[in-house]
């Protein structure tokens, strides 16, 4: 099938590719022209994209998928289609799932459920068995099967002996391990250790338990030269240990959640449990660092942290309540209004935080758009004035904070894999 | 006289006009009971549900005979004998109670920021009874008024609060009430148990008991949570009570004329020796016999508007 976009925008910093209005023709998915006023039959369908931009498909590497084990909550077909709607061509998900993604089975049953999905998944396979961080997990065979990394998310792999271990074999696949950065013995309860924890009379969350494991991690990635990457950052003090490592050449690299540069730990006030989250909202100087650290590339990438729950289980006391928020569908919202349209980022490191890095992060090739190569594209009406509206998301979730809430810019459509979502339609191509 | 507020979630945001109302109200109530055996019917044809999902004897009991005293229906339940250990949801449970048309919730719950949550939901008025580490307002109501009823006055006075700071839900009810009426807060209590911040809401923390009673005019002990803190928060019963126990000795050397108060009950010979829970500083049971006239002001007030 052919396709033509017509006056659109192609950006790709990878590429260095910035060229106004141009034409772009997609024959069974893969670009097939590029140019000015490409002459277009009556039967070929057509979209006139005018305004619009397009960058290579935005790439979420810290999504919860639940499946296999936590279907109501989601699946792995409305995990991929909220990532679509969102304006993500590929995801990276994680292995907290039941039974752990720990092992070849595992890895190909989610391959195949994904696989006539716009959407790619990439699979975070876990780094210790079972996530117990006791036994190194089969990383062979799981790299071998299609693990793009290892991670422990939800927690921090358990002991340093074992991480030690960790990162010294899985450094024979030159692959990154992604570390949710809190020490287990000071785990909280979802508000940041202070005046609003103190006020609350809730279980607090100290940000040194961040901190600890940040260092304890880049010190390890440094003693066993292999890389370590800070799973959602939330503080200042996390900001510029990364900062200064990066400095001295340890292989770190970071990324951070859009609800941690966009709120702070005064939203918890009303008890709300659409904003308890792990790790959790910070101070306002914490906000201020990450996005410095966003600015001065510090923090490499935006990366959801999508962690769909159940309303009756997020209706439960603040205490007992889940942590995490659903995150793919107002990702890029909150970054083009929050980053760009504040003049804290320009299109080009969006497009980086967004697509480029991720990818780089986890050594998977970036979109190029270029006659020949496949189409993984996100459209963006980078000035389209939207206000989030929960019941229109395919998430099979509604835990975000975000309802109501209006922003300027989106991605209104990609393509990846032979197939197109706009004006809330997949297609064929 | 009405109050701003609607419900009764915690003293950090009622207005000083509303405490004083309350305060005010309690003196009535009190005065008639101390004359009288006749029932008032301010909350007659007024239907009350005492909801406690956590153990508690006195503040049920005092919410129930402040209830009985002006004549409202009163609803008892608790967790045990509720349907919860059928699994069925806080929220379910809140709302089957409120089909019955409830005109008042009285709440107590493990878990902090229940009440609050209610009064999104329901069209009950709200009155907390404790809620996790947050707050107990008719406790901090109860401890002002007594200090009152003691010293005369609020504003000006110095005033610490002693133990687990951290794990109280009485401390931070005392912080903003007595703050309002314009006294001076302060803590004590080891490190551990004072979290993290509390100076920023104005209050001074002390680490040495003996300290603490030199400079204020009441200390307010709260019970030592022994089963929970024993051995993670502070060393020992031993050292707790060597360090920061309040004795008669401690009291002759420091400040003969300190207000005592406690909430209960008290662990007799750790947070206060015999001798000080039984002396002449302490005001322990007139706290209690405040605690209904306090409760009745509160109810009276929220149920009529």
């Amino acid at each position: 099938m052919k396709i033509v976009l017509k006056n659109i925008d192609l950006l790709n910093p990878y590429q260095k590719l910035n060229n106004k209005k141009n034409d772009l023709e997609i024959i069974d998915g893969i670009i097939t022209k590029i140019g000015k006023n490409i002459k277009v039959d009556d039967d070929v369908k057509t979209f006139d994209l005018d305004g619009v931009i397009a960058a290579p498909g935005f790439f979420d590497m810290h999504v919860h998928l639940r499946e296999p084990g936590r279907e109501d909550k989601e699946t792995i077909v409305s995990g991929c289609r909220s990532a679509a709607r969102g304006g993500f061509t590929g995801i990276g998900c994680m292995p907290n799932t039941t039974p752990t993604i720990d092992s070849a089975e595992v890895i190909s049953s989610i391959k195949q459920k994904a696989s006539n999905e716009l959407t790619s998944v990439f699979v975070i396979a876990a780094a210790t068995k079972n996530r117990e961080g006791e036994l190194l997990s089969s990383m062979f065979e799981l790299m071998e099967n299609g693990s793009v990394a290892f991670s422990d998310d939800g927690v921090a792999i358990k002991s340093a002996a074992i991480l030690k271990r960790v990162m010294e074999y899985s450094k024979m696949f030159d692959v990154p391990i992604i570390e949710h950065c809190e020490d287990n013995s000071m785990a909280g309860g979802g508000v940041n250790e202070g005046v609003i924890s103190t006020q609350l009379g809730l279980k607090p969350a100290p940000s040194i338990a961040e901190y600890l494991i940040i260092m304890r991690d880049i010190l390890m990635a440094e003693y066993t030269n292999s890389k370590v990457h800070i799973a959602h950052i939330s503080t200042k003090r996390g900001v510029q240990m990364v900062r200064d490592a990066k400095k001295m050449g340890v292989k770190v690299t970071a990324e951070v959640a859009p609800h941690h540069f966009t709120l702070d730990e005064t939203r918890l006030l009303t008890y709300d449990t659409n904003f308890k989250m792990n790790p959790p909202l910070r101070e306002r100087k914490d906000v201020e660092e990450i996005i410095k650290g966003l600015q001065d590339g510090t923090i490499d990438c935006v990366a959801s942290d999508h962690a769909p729950h159940t309303i009756e289980e997020k209706n439960l006391p603040f205490d007992q309540a889940p942590n995490g928020i659903i995150g793919l569908e107002t990702e890029v919202g909150l970054t083009l209004n929050e980053l760009y349209h504040k003049q804290i980022l320009s299109l080009e490191q969006i497009i980086e935080k967004l697509s480029i890095n991720p990818r780089l992060i986890l050594n998977i090739p970036v979109p190029q758009i270029k006659k020949g190569e496949p189409a993984n594209l996100t459209l963006l009406d980078i000035n389209k004035s939207w206000i989030v509206n929960i019941s229109e998301f395919f998430s099979k979730s509604i835990n975000s904070p975000y309802a109501g809430t209006e922003l300027k810019g989106n991605a209104i459509g990609v393509i990846n894999n032979k197939k197109m979502f706009i004006n809330n339609n997949f297609f064929n191509i | 006289m009405s109050l701003h507020i609607k419900h009764l979630i915690g003293l950090q945001n009622v207005p000083k006009e509303d405490i004083e109302i309350i305060l005010k109200s309690t003196k009535k109530f009190k005065e008639h009971f101390q004359t009288s055996k006749e029932k008032l019917t301010d909350l007659s044809g007024k239907t009350i549900a005492n909801i406690f999902f956590e153990d508690s004897t006195r503040t049920r009991t005092s919410f129930e005979l402040a209830e009985k005293r002006l004549s409202a229906d009163v609803l008892n339940f608790s967790s045990s004998s509720s349907s919860l250990s059928k699994g069925e949801s806080f929220k379910d449970t809140v709302k089957n109670i409120e089909a019955m048309n409830i005109d008042m919730i009285v709440v107590r719950h493990s878990s902090a920021g229940i009440p609050f949550y209610l009064t999104k939901y329901s069209q009950s008025v709200i009155i907390n009874a404790g809620d996790g580490a947050h707050e107990h307002p008719t406790q901090g109501l109860l401890d002002i008024y007594t200090i009152k009823e003691k010293l005369g006055r609020i504003k000006g006075l110095n005033i610490c609060i002693v133990g687990d700071i951290a794990h109280s839900r009485v401390a931070l009810s005392n912080l903003f009430g007595l703050k309002t009426l314009g006294a001076n807060v302060s803590f004590c209590g080891p490190s551990t148990m004072i979290p993290r911040d509390i100076e920023k809401f104005g209050a001074k923390v002390y680490n040495n008991i003996d300290k603490a009673i030199r400079e204020n005019d009441i200390l307010n002990v709260l019970r030592i949570q022994l089963e929970r803190d024993a051995g993670k928060n502070f060393p020992s019963i031993r050292e707790y009570t060597n360090y920061f126990g309040i004795t008669e000795q401690r009291i002759k050397n420091n400040n003969e004329n300190i207000l005592i108060l406690h909430p209960g009950p008290i662990n007799r010979g750790v947070e206060l020796s015999p001798e000080v829970a039984d002396g002449n500083n302490q005001v322990i049971l007139d706290q209690v016999t405040n605690g209904v006239a306090v409760r009745m002001a509160v109810l009276s007030l929220l149920g009529k508007n």
